[in-house]
C-alpha cells in the first residue's frame, strides 16, 4: 500500500504549518484574545531556599486594574491536593508534596508565591512589585557531588536525606573482567545544567463557563490529554468537563510535557473568576520556571583485551535534580535512561550501572530532549575513544570491531533491554564513506604541519524512542496514555478528516499524518484534514513526547486509514458489483485494480454514504469513519541506532572551537518524508551542540540563577553551526505495519559526545582531555595547561 | 517583563531635548535606538520617569568630513556606520570594528552615540573612539562642551558626561596614510559582547613601530589603554621577544574582570594572545601597504 510508485510515503512534503508561520499567519496561544481577558503575573521566590513569614497583600489589591491577588495558601484550597511527584515503577523514589504555589517556604529561585491577576500584564507586574513577603532565608543545598553528606542540610526534612532516587543494574562481572582486562579506561565525566528555550514560551489561556461547568484551556503543550487530566485532577473539575486545545505551538523540546503550578494558578484564577485568565511566561520565567535538565556527573570505567574489545563497562551516575521531582513525570528518568543506554551500542556482556538522584535548592528538572542520550553516549563514546588510542586502534576500526552485528537480532543489551532491527555495522561502513574518513585522517595530520589542529570525532549510538505501556508512565501510575490513536471518516464531499492523539510543535507531525492517511487511502493530500491538538476533537492519546509521534500516531493512522479503505472498497463492491479485492482507489477514486480505470469517486461514494443510504443494500450501515489505536506489546521503547562524525577546529591559544563539518548516519525505520526527517536529525544536533558548546545554567552558592536571559544564556546560532549532512538507513521495525521507528530525538542524543571526541582528537597531541561540557574556551584552554 | 510606567516625549529639536534633560535631571532618560535600554526598562533595572526620544532630531545623524576630522552624528545608526564610504577610507578600524557589533537587526536601530553614552565596558565602539582619540561633544541647556576620549570613560557604564548633558557628536580625526590599524575580538558566537578584544592604531616603518595605541574592552571596567604593553613596543624592531614582552607587560596594564565568560587569568591570557595577532597583523598590512 505505502510502497506505490508515486506514494506519499517517502515523499518530501512542505509542511502544513509553514505557509502560515512565514506569513505570520501562526495562531499561538498568545494570540488568542477573548474579551474581559485578564493576565496573570507573579511575586517569585527571590531565594533559594527560604521560609515565608508573611505575605501582605493589601497595597497590591488596591492598585488600578487588580482583580485578585492569590497566595499558596489560598489556592491549595481551591486544589485537590499537592502534587507528588513519584511513579511506582521507580522502586524507592521518594518526593516531598508540592503545591502549585510556595505556601510556608520556597525551594527554589524562582518558585512563585502570590498570584496577581490584573487587566493587563504590566498592571499585574506593576500590583505584584507591591507585595511584600517577608522571608527567612535557609541554608541552600546546591551541589550534588555533597548532597548526600552528612553535614549537608536536608531540602525536606520529613524525607530524612536529599535522596530522591537509587537504583543498580548489574549484569555479568565487571570484577572480574576488569581484573583480566588488558587496558582499563576510567575517567569522569560532568555535565552542565540546562532548559529548552523554546521560542514561544510556556503559554496558557483558561475559560471557565459555570453556566456549563465546562473549562477550556488553550495551551501550548505537546500533550494535550494529559494536561486535561492533571489539570483536572488537580482543581476537582471532572476530566470530561475540561477541554484544552493546543493551537499552534512554537517549539516545545520536551519542556510542553510537563506541568507547572503558575499554569495551575492561572486556571484556578479563571474559574475563581468566571473570565479569561492568561499567563504567558516571560523569558526570565522560563529560565526560572521551566524544567531543567541533563546536570549530571558520571564516573566510568571501561574493560578492553588488546586487540581492542570491550569487556565490561561500569558507570556510576549522580544526577541532580531540583527541589521537588517534577509532576507528574518525575526527575529521575535522565538517570534512569543514562543506566539504560550508555554502552548501548556494544555487545559487551558484562555492565554494572548505579545512580544517585539527588535534590538541590534549584528549578524542578526533568525529560528534555534526548532525555539522558546526550550524557550516557558522550560517556560510552568518549571511554570508546580513549581505549582506542590506548590500544593504538584507529577509533573507527575499534567501533568496527565492537558494534552489534546487523544479524544478531534480536538480542538483550547489556543494560538489559531488548534490540531488534538494528543497524549499526551498515551505519558506520556508510559513514565513513560519506566522510571521506581515510581522507579526512589524511588532510588532518597534513594541517597539523601547518600548526592547524583539526580534530575528527565519531560517536555511535542508540536511542529509546515511543516507550511502550509496560516501561513507565501508565505502567507507573501517571494520567499519561503509552498507545495513540487516529479516528478517520469520510466526508461527503470525498474530503478525508483524520484526527490524531499526536500533536505538532513545529516538527509537521501533521502533514505526516496527512502522509500516511492519504498514501492508505489512496487520495490525493490536499483532501486530508489532519485535525489534532484538541481533546474534544481527538481520540485519545499520549501526544508527542519521546520520539513517537510517528512510531506510535502514525501506525494507528494507518491502521485507521486501512479500515476505512476496506470499508470504502465494500460500498464500491456493492455499488459495482464487483469484488472488493478487484478494486484499489487511487487518486480519490475507487479504480479497477488491473487497468486503474475510475469506476467512482470516492465524493460519490461520501454522497451515496451519507445522503443515499437507500441504494445500500440493508445489511449495509455505512460508519464511512474507523478508529484505531497503537501501543507497543511488550518492548520497553523501539530502539534506534546511528552514528554520527563531526570535523573540528581547535585554536589551541584562544580555546575557541570551530565546527567544520557534521554527518549523521542514522536508522529512523521507515522514512515517511525525508525532509522533514534530515531537519529533525539537524535541529536536533544544533540543539546537541549547543548544550556542549555553550549552554548552562549557573547557579552561585546562594542558589541565584545567575544567567537567566538570552544575552547570557547562551544558544546555538545558525552562524556558527556547521552544514549537517544526514543520512538514513531505514530497517524498518517489526513492531508495527508502518515500520517507521522515531527520529526527533537522535541528533540531540549523539551530537554532544562526536564533537567532545573531534575536539580531544584535536588536542590529543597536546596532552589535553577535556571532560566537561559546556566546553568552553576556558574549559580548552583549562585542559591545555593555557590557563 | 513589561515597562514600568514611564512617560515619553518625543524632542522635535536639539534645544527641546536639552530643555527635557535639564527639567527631568536624574529621572529623564534619552531614547535613542532603544537597543539597551528598552531591555533595561522591561526587565525593570531602570525605572526612568520620562523617556526623551530624539528619533525625530535631524541634525543629530549624518557622517561628514571636515579638515581631516570625521563627524559622527550621535543619531547615527550602526548600520549607517557600516555603509559609510567616508568611514571605510578614513576611519577602517570603525569599519572593521562594526562588524563585531551585534547583528542587523539591532545594527538598524542601534546608535554610535547610544553605544558611546552607555559606555558597556564590551562595546566595540568606545574602544575604537579610544584608540583614534576622538572628542566627544555634549551639550546642555548651559552650553556645548567638548571631551577628549581619553578623560571620557570613566569606569563601569560611567562617563564624564552628565545627566543634563546630550552627546550629539562624536568627531574622530581620520587614520593617517602611513597608519595601520586593526581591530581583534574574541565572542563565542557572531555578534555577541566581547570575551576579550582590542583595537590598535599603528605606525610601522621597516618592522619597527614608531607609534602605537593599544585599547582593550571586553576584560576592563572601561576601554583600556596600555600603557606598558605600548612601552614595550614602540621603537622596537617586530620580533618574538618583542611579542614577549609586549604579552609580559600587559599584565601590569590590565586587571580583567572574572564574569560568566570566563575568569580574570583566562582574559588576561586571550588578551596576550590578542596582542601578538594584532601586531603580527599590523606588521603585514604595514608591508601590505
Ligand atoms: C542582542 C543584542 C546584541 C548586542 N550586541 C552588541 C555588541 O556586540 N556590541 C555593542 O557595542 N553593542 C551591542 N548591543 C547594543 C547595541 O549596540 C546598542 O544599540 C547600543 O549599545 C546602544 O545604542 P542605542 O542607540 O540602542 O541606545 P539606547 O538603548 O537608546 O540608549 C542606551 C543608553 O544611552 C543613553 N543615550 C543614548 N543616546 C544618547 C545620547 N545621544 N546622549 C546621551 N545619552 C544617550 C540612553 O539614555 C540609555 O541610557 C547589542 C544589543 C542587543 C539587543
Amino acid at each position: 500500500m505505502l510502497d506505490k510508485p508515486n506514494s506519499y510515503v517517502g515523499r518530501t512534503l512542505s509542511r502544513d504549518a509553514a505557509k502560515r508561520a512565514v506569513a505570520g499567519r501562526g495562531r499561538y496561544t498568545d494570540d488568542i484574545a477573548p474579551a474581559r481577558t485578564l493576565h496573570a503575573a507573579f511575586v517569585r521566590s527571590p531565594y533559594g531556599h527560604a521560609k515565608i513569614l508573611s505575605i501582605d497583600v493589601e497595597a497590591a489589591k488596591q492598585q488600578p486594574g487588580v482583580t485578585l491577588v492569590m497566595t499558596g495558601a489560598e489556592l491549595a484550597e481551591m486544589c485537590t491536593g499537592p502534587w507528588v511527584g513519584t511513579l511506582v515503577c521507580f522502586d524507592g523514589m521518594k518526593s516531598e508534596p508540592q503545591h502549585p504555589m510556595a505556601i510556608d517556604r520556597a525551594c527554589w529561585q524562582g518558585e512563585p508565591v502570590v498570584m496577581v491577576v490584573a487587566s493587563t500584564r504590566a498592571e499585574a507586574e506593576d500590583a505584584a512589585e507591591l507585595v511584600i513577603v517577608e522571608y527567612e532565608e535557609l541554608p541552600v543545598v546546591i551541589d550534588k557531588e555533597t548532597a548526600l553528606d552528612k553535614s549537608t542540610p536536608v531540602i525536606h526534612p520529613d524525607l530524612g536525606d536529599n535522596l530522591a532516587f537509587e537504583k543498580m543494574i548489574e549484569t555479568g562481572d565487571v570484577e572480574k573482567a576488569v581484573a583480566e582486562a588488558d587496558v582499563v579506561i576510567e575517567d569522569t565525566f560532568t555535565f552542565g545544567r540546562h532548559t529548552a528555550v523554546s521560542l514561544e514560551p510556556r503559554a496558557l489561556l483558561a475559560e471557565y463557563d459555570p453556566g456549563t461547568e465546562r473549562l477550556t484551556i488553550h495551551t501550548s503543550s505537546q500533550c494535550p490529554h494529559m494536561i486535561q487530566a492533571v489539570f483536572a485532577r488537580t482543581l476537582g473539575v471532572p476530566e470530561h468537563n475540561v477541554r484544552i486545545v493546543a493551537p499552534d505551538v512554537g517549539g516545545s523540546f520536551g519542556l510542553k510535557i510537563h506541568t507547572f503550578g503558575d499554569e495551575i494558578a492561572a486556571t484556578a484564577a479563571a474559574i475563581k473568576l468566571a473570565r479569561p485568565v492568561k499567563f504567558v511566561a516571560d523569558r526570565l520565567e522560563s529560565f526560572a520556571t521551566d524544567i531543567h535538565a541533563r546536570e549530571n556527573c558520571v564516573k566510568a570505567r571501561m574493560a578492553v583485551s588488546k586487540d581492542g574489545i570491550i569487556t565490561s563497562l561500569d558507570i556510576d551516575v549522580r544526577s541532580g535534580a531540583g527541589a521537588y521531582s517534577q509532576y507528574p513525570r518525575t526527575s529521575v528518568f535522565e538517570a534512569n535512561q543514562i543506566l539504560n543506554i550508555t554502552g548501548g551500542p556494544y555487545g559487551h556482556e558484562n555492565y554494572r550501572a548505579t545512580t544517585q538522584v539527588v535534590y538541590l535548592n534549584k528549578v524542578p528538572t526533568s525529560q528534555y530532549r534526548a532525555v539522558g542520550h546526550p550524557i550516557g553516549n558522550t560517556v560510552g563514546e568518549s571511554l570508546v575513544d580513549q581505549a582506542a588510542a590506548a590500544c593504538n586502534i584507529d577509533p573507527m576500526e575499534f567501533r568496527r570491531r565492537n558494534v552489534m552485528r546487523d544479524d544478531s537480532y534480536p538480542r538483550v543489551s547489556a543494560a538489559g533491554i531488548e534490540m531488534r532491527d538494528m543497524s549499526h555495522q551498515q551505519c558506520l561502513e556508510t559513514l565513513v564513506e560519506r566522510m571521506s574518513y581515510d581522507a579526512l585522517r589524511e588532510e588532518q595530520a597534513e594541517l597539523r604541519k601547518q600548526g592547524i589542529q583539526r580534530g575528527i570525532g565519531i560517536a555511535a549510538f542508540i536511542k529509546g524512542t515511543a516507550p511502550g505501556p509496560a516501561g513507565y508512565y501508565g505502567a507507573g501510575g501517571a494520567p499519561i496514555s503509552s498507545q495513540d490513536s487516529c479516528t478517520i471518516k469520510l466526508e461527503p464531499s470525498g474530503g478525508v478528516i483524520c484526527m490524531v492523539g499526536v500533536t505538532d510543535q513545529g516538527q509537521g507531525v501533521d502533514t505526516v499524518m496527512g502522509q500516511i492517511a492519504a498514501a492508505t487511502l489512496g487520495v490525493p493530500m490536499e483532501s486530508v484534514r489532519v485535525i489534532e491538538g484538541d481533546t474534544d476533537a481527538v481520540p485519545y492519546g499520549g501526544g508527542t513526547y519521546a520520539s513517537r509521534a510517528t512510531a506510535i500516531g502514525g501506525e494507528a493512522t494507518y491502521q485507521a486509514a486501512m479500515t476505512l479503505r476496506a470499508e470504502i472498497l465494500e460500498i464500491a463492491g456493492v455499488l459495482l458489483q464487483a469484488e472488493p479485492d478487484t478494486l484499489d482507489i487511487l487518486d480519490g477514486h475507487v479504480v479497477d485494480k488491473g487497468d486503474t480505470s475510475s469506476r467512482i469517486s470516492l465524493a460519490e461514494i461520501g454522497r451515496i454514504g451519507h445522503f443515499q443510504v437507500a441504494e445500500l443494500p440493508n445489511h449495509i450501515q455505512p460508519t464511512l469513519s474507523a478508529t484505531h489505536r497503537f501501543r507497543l506489546r511488550d518492548a520497553l521503547y523501539i530502539f534506534t541506532n546511528g552514528i554520527q562524525g563531526a570535523y573540528v577546529e581547535v585554536d589551541t591559544d584562544t580555546g575557541f572551537i570551530k565546527l567544520l563539518n557534521h554527518w549523521v548516519i542514522e536508522d529512523c525505520g521507515r522514512v515517511i518524508n525525508p525532509q522533514l526527517a534530515d531537519e529533525q536529525v539537524r535541529g536536533g544536533c544544533v540543539q546537541g551542540l549547543g548544550g556542549a558548546l555553550y549552554e548552562e545554567c549557573v547557579y552561585d552558592t546562594a542558589g541565584q540563577l545567575q544567567n537567566a536571559t538570552l544575552a547570557d544564556y547562551l544558544t546555538p546560532m545558525a552562524g556558527e553551526m556547521p552544514d549537517i549532512e544526514v543520512a538514513h538507513i531505514q530497517t524498518h521495525t517489526g513492531v508495527s505495519e508502518l515500520g517507521a521507528k522515531g527520529v526527533g530525538e537522535s541528533g540531540t542524543g549523539a551530537a554532544p559526545a562526536v564533537v567532545m571526541n573531534a575536539v580531544n582528537d584535536a588536542i590529543r597531541p597536546f596532552g589535553g582531555k577535556v571532560t566537561a561540557q559546556p566546553m568552553s574556551p576556558e574549559t580548552i584552554l583549562k585542559a591545555l595547561g593555557k590557563v | 517583563m513589561k515597562a514600568p510606567k514611564f512617560e515619553y516625549v518625543r524632542a522635535g529639536s536639539r534645544q527641546q531635548a536639552l530643555e527635557l534633560l535639564d527639567q527631568h535631571g536624574e529621572d529623564g532618560r534619552i531614547l535613542a535606538g532603544g537597543q539597551s535600554l528598552m531591555p533595561t526598562l522591561n526587565m525593570r533595572l531602570s525605572q526612568p520617569g520620562t523617556l526623551i526620544d530624539i528619533n525625530k532630531i535631524a541634525d543629530l545623524s549624518g557622517i561628514t568630513l571636515e579638515n581631516n576630522v570625521v563627524r559622527i552624528g550621535a543619531m547615527t545608526r550602526h548600520v549607517e556606520v557600516a555603509n559609510s564610504p567616508i568611514i571605510a577610507e578614513h576611519l577602517p578600524l570603525i569599519a572593521e570594528a562594526m562588524e563585531h557589533v551585534a547583528h542587523h537587526a539591532v545594527r538598524n536601530r542601534g546608535t554610535i552615540g547610544g553605544s558611546v553614552a552607555l559606555a558597556d565596558p564590551a562595546a566595540e565602539m568606545p574602544a575604537c573612539v579610544l584608540a583614534l582619540g576622538a572628542t566627544l561633544i555634549v551639550e546642555s541647556v548651559k552650553g556645548r562642551r567638548e571631551i577628549a576620549a581619553d578623560d571620557y570613560f570613566q569606569g563601569l557604564y560611567e562617563t564624564a558626561r552628565e545627566s543634563n548633558e546630550l552627546l550629539v557628536e562624536i568627531s574622530v580625526p581620520i587614520e593617517k596614510p602611513d597608519d595601520v590599524s586593526v581591530f581583534l575580538e574574541l565572542a563565542q558566537r557572531h555578534g555577541d559582547f566581547a570575551m576579550a578584544g582590542l583595537a590598535c592604531v599603528a605606525r610601522i616603518s621597516n618592522r619597527t613601530f614608531e607609534d602605537l595605541r593599544l585599547v582593550y574592552f571586553g576584560s576592563e571596567d572601561k576601554p583600556t589603554i596600555a600603557t606598558g604593553a605600548m612601552a614595550a613596543v614602540v621603537g622596537q624592531t617586530w620580533s618574538a621577544a618583542c611579542k614577549e614582552a609586549a604579552a609580559d607587560a600587559l599584565t601590569n596594564d590590565l586587571d580583567p574582570m572574572t564574569n560568566l565568560q570566563g575568569s580574570s587569568e583566562m582574559k588576561l591570557h586571550l588578551q596576550k594572545v590578542l596582542t601578538g595577532r594584532a601586531l603580527d597583523a599590523a606588521i603585514e598590512r604595514a608591508e601590505a601597504a
